[in-house]
Parts: C-alpha cells; sequence; structure tokens
C-alpha cells in the first residue's frame, strides 16, 4: 500500500510542500499524490523530478482531479 | 494540440511566454502606456478603482482593457485546453484583506511586481529597493508555508461563480466604451478619464485589449506568476518559473534600448519615488500578501479566469484597497510616499503576521 497525500483543492504551493514533505519522510518506495487542478499536476511532477522520483503513472479521476504515482528506488 | 499544450509547461515554454511579456509591454510604452508602465497590475487596477469614481485622485483614472485582457485571454486558453474550474470556498475574506494590503504595499513602492522588473529594465535604480523588498516579504511568506500556513481547502462550484470576475471585466469594457454619464442624478461621472498625468496616457483600447489576451492565455497556459518565481527558488530550489522572469527582464531591457527608452538612475525616474526605506517595505508587504495568498497580481487575474472564486475575490480587495491607498493618503506620488503610506504599511505587515501565525493547520 503506497503512502498516499491529498492536495486537492489546496492553494498553490501547498500540494508541492505537502508532496515534498512526504517525499523527505520516506526517502524511497512509492508514494501517491491526489491533486485537483492541472497547474498542482504539473508542479508536483516537476518537483518529483528535480528530487529524483519517477513519475510512475498520472490517473485522471472521476472527479477531473489527478492521482500521480510517484516512485523512488 | 497536445504538443501545444505541453510545449508552455517546458522551461522554453515558459522563457517565450517573460519574453513575450517584456518586450510587448515596453512597446505598450513607446504606443501610449506611461513610462515603466507598459504593463502593472497594481497600477492598472488602480486606474479602475479611479475611473468607478472609487477614489477622486484625477491622474490616475482610465479604465485598462489590459486587465479585461488577462481575465479573458487566462478564461478561453482555460477553455479550449478543459482547465475551466469553478472553484471556491479558500478562505474568501482573507483573500481580500490580502489583497487590499497587497495594494496599498504596492503602491507605496508604486508598482505590482511586473513594474519592478519593467522599472529595472528602464534603468530605475528604485527597483532595486523594490526587488529586495519583494523577495524580503515573499521569503517571510514561505517560513510561513513551511510551518503549515494553509488558506484551507475549496470546493468546486457551479460553472456561473467561475463567471462572475470575467462579467465584472465584460462590464468594464462596456463602461470603458461607452462611459456613461450616471453621477449627479446622470450629469456627470463616473467613468471618470484622466486628462492629465500617467491616467491619460494609454496606447489605443484595441492594441491593448489584444495584448492583454495574448498574455492572459500564455500565462494561463504557462502559469507565469513572478511571486512564485521568488517563493520556488527559496522553498525547492527550482527554476523554472524564475527562467519566465529573468526572461521578461531581459526582453524589456533589450526592447527598450533599442527604442530609446532606458534611463539609468535613481533621481528623476517616471512614476517613481526615491524614498529607499519606504520603496523596500512597501513591496516587503506586497510580496508577503502575494506569498500568503498564493500568487502575484497577474496570476491572481490569470486563475480568476480559470474559474478560482477565491483569486476573483484578490482581485476584489486590490481594487478596494486602490480606493483606500488614494483615499486616505496611503498612496505614494513622485514626491515620496503619501502622508499615511508608512502607517498603513506597518499595519498591513502586522496583518499579515497575524494571518501568518494563526492560519495553520496540519493538512494531512
Amino acid at each position: 500500500m503506497a503512502e498516499h497525500v491529498d492536495a486537492r483543492g489546496l492553494s498553490c504551493p501547498q500540494p508541492v510542500i505537502l508532496a515534498h514533505q512526504k517525499m523527505k519522510e520516506l526517502g524511497k518506495g512509492m508514494l501517491e499524490v491526489m491533486v485537483d487542478t492541472d497547474t498542482s499536476r504539473e508542479n508536483v511532477s516537476r518537483l518529483a523530478r528535480n528530487k529524483g522520483w519517477e513519475v510512475v503513472e498520472t490517473k485522471k479521476t472521476e472527479d477531473s482531479g489527478y492521482v500521480l504515482i510517484l516512485k523512488r528506488d | 494540440m497536445s504538443y501545444l499544450k505541453s510545449f508552455f509547461g517546458t522551461r522554453w515554454g515558459i522563457i517565450l511566454v517573460g519574453a513575450f511579456i517584456g518586450v510587448f509591454a515596453a512597446l505598450l510604452q513607446k504606443w501610449g502606456n506611461p513610462p515603466n508602465m507598459g504593463v502593472c497590475v497594481a497600477c492598472f487596477e488602480r486606474d479602475i478603482a479611479g475611473a468607478l469614481g472609487l477614489h477622486r485622485v484625477d491622474v490616475v483614472q482610465y479604465i485598462r482593457s489590459e486587465v479585461i485582457g488577462f481575465v479573458f485571454g487566462s478564461l478561453i486558453s482555460a477553455y479550449i485546453f478543459k482547465e475551466f474550474r469553478p472553484r471556491v470556498g479558500s478562505a474568501p475574506i482573507v483573500r481580500f484583506i490580502l489583497g487590499f494590503f497587497a495594494m496599498i504595499g504596492a503602491l507605496v513602492f508604486l508598482g505590482c511586481p511586473w513594474r519592478v522588473l519593467l522599472r529595472l529594465a528602464g534603468g530605475d535604480g528604485n527597483a532595486i529597493l523594490g526587488l529586495s523588498g519583494l523577495v524580503v516579504g515573499v521569503a517571510v511568506g514561505v517560513l510561513f508555508l513551511k510551518k503549515g500556513y494553509s488558506l484551507g481547502r475549496n470546493q468546486r462550484t457551479f460553472t456561473s461563480v467561475g463567471w462572475l470576475l470575467p462579467l465584472i471585466m465584460a462590464s468594464l469594457l462596456a463602461f470603458l466604451i461607452i462611459a456613461p454619464l450616471m453621477g449627479d442624478g446622470g450629469k456627470s461621472g463616473p467613468i471618470f478619464f484622466s486628462e492629465k498625468g500617467p491616467g491619460s496616457m494609454h496606447a489605443p483600447l484595441v492594441i491593448s485589449l489584444i495584448i492583454g489576451l495574448a498574455v492572459g492565455f500564455l500565462a494561463q497556459r504557462s502559469r507565469f506568476c513572478t511571486m512564485g518565481a521568488i517563493r520556488d527558488i527559496i522553498l525547492v530550489r527550482n527554476f523554472h518559473l524564475a527562467s519566465g522572469v529573468f526572461a521578461l527582464l531581459f526582453a524589456a531591457f533589450v526592447t527598450n534600448i533599442i527604442l530609446g527608452q532606458f534611463k539609468a538612475g535613481f533621481e528623476g525616474q517616471p512614476i517613481a519615488h526615491n524614498n529607499h526605506i519606504w520603496n523596500f517595505l512597501g513591496m516587503s508587504l506586497a510580496g508577503l500578501s502575494f506569498a500568503l495568498a498564493g500568487g502575484c497580481p497577474g496570476r491572481q487575474l490569470f486563475m480568476a479566469g480559470e474559474g478560482d472564486g477565491d483569486a476573483a475575490m484578490f482581485v476584489i480587495g486590490m481594487i478596494t484597497g486602490a480606493g483606500f491607498s488614494h483615499n486616505f493618503s496611503l498612496a505614494s506620488s513622485p514626491a515620496g510616499p503619501g502622508l499615511y503610506g508608512p502607517t498603513a504599511v506597518i499595519i498591513g505587515l502586522l496583518v499579515c503576521l497575524f494571518i501568518g501565525f494563526t492560519m495553520r493547520e496540519k493538512v494531512e
């Protein structure tokens, strides 16, 4: 079961801060980040790549948000 | 279409957008806008407040169609790329207050972050103090963000809610074109248009509107944000947004040189004063307010165009703040800070600290 961050409805840059905190806390492994805007999707994806995490999958949700699956070995 | 959609999210995409804004801001000055003020969201919203009679300083009254274009450009882009997302309910009153004090701080310096860059690109050394203040203000905001500062979650809402600010902007365009006499029982303004001073200086309406639409469209795609640029450097050492800001500065500088609009110095700069302390502190207040509200004034307009009703509250707070700034002798003039401007900046900083310290939550 991957750790997850629910950043839906939060203003920029909170999704990035929450995802970043979780990445630092985990160090490696799988992380799911839920966002609800394209801006947050892009920002969290960019952060992940900068911090050495791979964006494995970006799933669109029913409420037109996204779940980003991040991974670091 | 998908290439276009992703291109503006790239480093080159945001550089192109920054350069576009820089070149056309400098050209707007050539075509009639005030010096070093090709595009200034704070100044232009202040002019709109004046045109509506929310203040009566007769040199800064005009309905700036660039602002209208920003919102509609963003709205059009958001619809084309399916990013229009009506949302509201994340501390609207706080955003109003932050917009209010952001405007007071910006008018003590005399410009928004975009004008900081345009003033620098025009050779105005006083903008260095403004930029320094902006960086310090944003840095303090980042400290609050790291400590869990949050405006809370927004919620999806009805499409019509997302259309309210665009409809207000459409009304402003109608006021600009028709200029109805509705004051004094139909005998005089508002709408007021300056006959002298910066408010009387403007590029042709159609040109301003088209450039505003283009900037709004591009900025929505690229998420261009001056405050975000500084914040991301401090917060996550990310220079993505900053590359757009540097591009704006460089492009405006080169265009100014070509057009003969560059004049280096601190003294006698257009629509500027050289009180270093209040240039610095005014922009510190603005920077802190932008950081706590999640976007610079331009970005707030673009988010409002995407359907963000909370960003719209920030915009309305700024326009209201402009009215207060001039009615209460807070705004600066080329002679220096307004009589009560420094007091208002201190009060604004205290209000921001109060908001920053008290609005913390553990979100997860």
